[in-house]
């Protein structure tokens, strides 16, 4: 215990100051209040779906979590179930083998449903594109409020997303 | 010249890597299979191809690891009864890569597993998106896919059917375990989510600029695929890539595993209940990746290896940076080593949890650090070193007790053994130039890449197409066999263990899958 302490405060802390909101990155216009907005800003719960990416942007998503980025200090956290989230993370392109399984869990999250779609696939079916394997981008699969461009994003783009979903105009 | 005594004659082909090639037919595939069992060699892989527009059916083509190298025996199938003899007997890896060939080009193995792998009904069974004349661009509607699990039934056994979307933030498969109270009795994987035609939207990209697509079949191994894509490419073309880019290839290899193993060694201690572990190796593995943005322009590095050569430098200050960090990496690992190795709560997770077996791993072939927890001494950075690593003397990982405590172990030998690789690159890279043009290419040649990435060997087979394109090319993963594996190493632990043990393998899903 003494090691992992001393290990610790000899790390010190890392977190550094989150971007700023790009309203570049919308899709669709915002449709939240400025009161739900106000709430969610503090306390946000994302999905994050995987429908078909090849794993690069996982690697980003998690890094938000580590020290650096520490996006839990900013009242966003992940939940296992679409059921408890706010906003789904979806990477893709949204693989046909996917596609059912996507639109179930868009089904089953509550509003308001934000969708932040992920990476050059996520954004615009990427070197994928479209075929009898792959839907392409999200949006063609479940309607999409922000995309985040970038293979993969990096974790400072995919934390600007995430605020921009949730931000005021 | 022959191989194992057999009576198939092996040609070699051009390249860097020691790859022999021959036809075979029905008898002398398997004679050539079970001599290779015998031998104590493995299959790497098995796929198949459309020659019919020259006139000879379909093609089943099938890769082994033996001490003299890749063997690779090619059997020629008719085109109106495309059928080959069953390898599952003999290497039951084989069961998963035998009904992918079926779904993407309709070649059958004779009495096998005939249930669909990577279609999941949402193309018809006809559909079989390989063959040069189907139109791969069309859309079915999707449907919901009766999978035939295999059901296991007696008093109190139920079954806890997982994902395809995982509770995590984690690759999407479907896991059907059946249990008793808490301890699993068996565990049935069902794959191909991510599935994306890859193997087809080659036959669309060039030559020149496969590697991109490569480098994103499985995005935490893109330096190991970009590698494998472009030593394939220069072999069948006869490139000959500037040793200064060779060894920066090996310096991007060597940092894309220990990044890696890096995160895993976090999360592996996060899913033992230790969130301290996560937060420090999370904390390193950033140090590394911004290091990579900072010198190479990507934190991944995708898209810095590129036929030819490489589409980075590493001028200096950079070699300084790289190597101070190098000692920082080293010195912090080693302090939570031994925070791991003294943690008696993470000890008591870590050993005899998801045990798998030497002579199971050696049944279905596995390899990468899964076989070198389990006495399976496979890497091809020793076995079959290509520049630079002929110059490195490598040091292999190898453990015995199969469990999730050994592939820790493994992770940590490897990050101190890249570590050392990393430094020696730094200090001998060679002067030159970074690029070599790549010469066109006769239709028809083949080329193969073979390369041990962080997770395993990956290989790319690839065929050159008319006027530099693809005519198609065929990447491996080394999970293929890991995973089935997997479901035997489940086997009597309790389904609270289940992430542990499996984040201790972290098997590709998009890289089996493609």
């Amino acid at each position: 215990m003494y090691q992992i302490l001393r290990q610790i405060v000899r790390t010190g802390i890392k977190t550094e100051a989150p971007p700023a909101p790009d309203q570049d990155l919308r899709v669709a216009a915002q449709r939240l209040e400025r009161a739900m907005l106000e709430t969610l800003g503090r306390a946000l719960v994302i999905r994050q779906i995987d429908a078909g990416s090849c794993n690069g942007c996982e690697l980003e998503i998690n890094a938000l979590s580590n020290p650096y980025y520490n996006l839990e200090a900013l009242g966003i956290k992940f939940a296992a179930s679409p059921k408890h989230a706010d906003l789904l993370l979806v990477t893709g392109p949204v693989a046909k083998n996917m596609e059912v399984a996507v639109k179930r869990a868009y089904e089953c999250t509550p509003a308001p449903k934000l969708v932040v779609a992920v990476g050059d696939c996520g954004a615009n079916g990427g070197v994928f594109g479209e075929s009898y394997a792959s839907c392409g981008r999200v949006a063609n699969v479940i309607p999409v409020d922000v995309a985040v461009p970038g293979c993969p994003p990096t974790p400072l783009a995919l934390m600007t997303g995430i605020l921009t979903a949730i931000s005021s105009r | 010249m022959r191989l194992l005594g057999q009576d198939l004659e092996f040609e070699r082909l051009p390249g860097a890597q020691p790859v022999h090639r021959a036809a075979c037919d029905d008898a002398g595939l398997l004679a050539f299979a079970a001599a290779a069992k015998e031998s104590g060699g493995r299959l790497v892989a098995l796929w198949g191809s459309d020659e019919r527009d020259r006139g000879t059916g379909f093609a089943l083509h099938v890769a082994f690891a033996l001490a003299e190298g890749l063997a690779l025996v090619t059997l020629a199938l008719p085109a109106g009864h495309p059928e080959y003899p069953d390898l599952a007997p003999l290497f039951p890896a084989a069961n998963r890569l035998q009904r992918a060939a079926f779904d993407l080009l309709g070649i059958v193995a004779r009495g096998a597993d005939r249930r669909p792998w990577l279609r999941h009904a949402n193309w018809p069974a006809d559909f079989h998106p390989l063959r040069r004349d189907c139109d791969a661009s069309r859309q079915f509607p999707p449907q919901n896919e009766d999978y035939p699990f295999v059901r296991v039934e007696g008093e109190g056994v139920h079954e806890i059917a997982v994902g395809p979307i995982h509770a995590g933030v984690i690759e999407p498969g479907h896991f059907r375990f059946s249990v008793v109270g808490e301890k699993v009795l068996r565990l049935e994987e069902r794959l191909g989510w991510t599935h994306k035609g890859v193997e087809k939207r080659f036959e669309q990209f060039r030559l020149a600029d496969g590697h991109r697509l490569a480098g994103r079949i499985c995005g935490d191994s893109t330096v190991a695929y970009a590698w494998a894509y472009c030593l394939a490419a220069e072999s069948l073309s006869g490139c000959q890539v500037p040793q200064r880019a060779l060894w920066l290839r090996a310096l991007l290899l060597e940092r894309e595993r220990i990044a890696n193993h890096l995160g895993d060694l976090g999360a592996i201690g996060n899913d033992a209940a230790l969130s301290f572990g996560l937060s420090q190796f999370m904390r390193l593995k950033e140090d590394w990746l911004r290091l990579s943005a900072e010198l190479f322009g990507h934190r991944l590095t995708m898209d810095a290896i590129v036929p030819g050569g490489v589409a980075v430098e590493l001028a200096d200050p950079g070699g300084q940076r790289i190597r101070e960090q190098c000692d920082a990496i080293e010195r912090e690992t080693h302090r939570l080593k031994n925070i791991y190795d003294e943690h008696a709560g993470l000890q008591d997770r870590f050993l005899t949890t998801g045990r798998l077996d030497p002579a199971l791993a050696s049944e279905y072939s596995v390899s990468g650090i899964a076989g070198r927890a389990s006495s399976q001494s496979w890497d091809l950075r020793t076995q079959n070193p290509i520049a630079p690593y002929d110059e490195l003397d490598t040091q292999i990982a190898s453990h015995r007790s199969g469990d999730v405590a050994a592939r820790v172990l493994v992770r940590f030998d490897e990050v101190f053994e890249s570590l050392r690789l990393i430094r020696r690159i730094v200090d001998r890279l060679p002067r030159g130039g970074l690029t070599a043009p790549l010469p066109a290419a006769r239709e028809g040649s083949l080329g193969v890449g073979w390369i041990e990435g962080w997770r395993g060997d990956v290989l790319v087979a690839l065929s050159a197409g008319a006027e530099g394109g693809i005519r198609r090319c065929h990447a491996h993963d080394p999970s293929w066999h890991v995973w089935p594996a997997l479901e035997h190493a489940i086997m009597g632990n309790i389904v609270p263990d289940f992430p542990l043990i499996n984040k201790s393998f972290n098997l590709a899903y998009s890289g089996v899958d493609s």
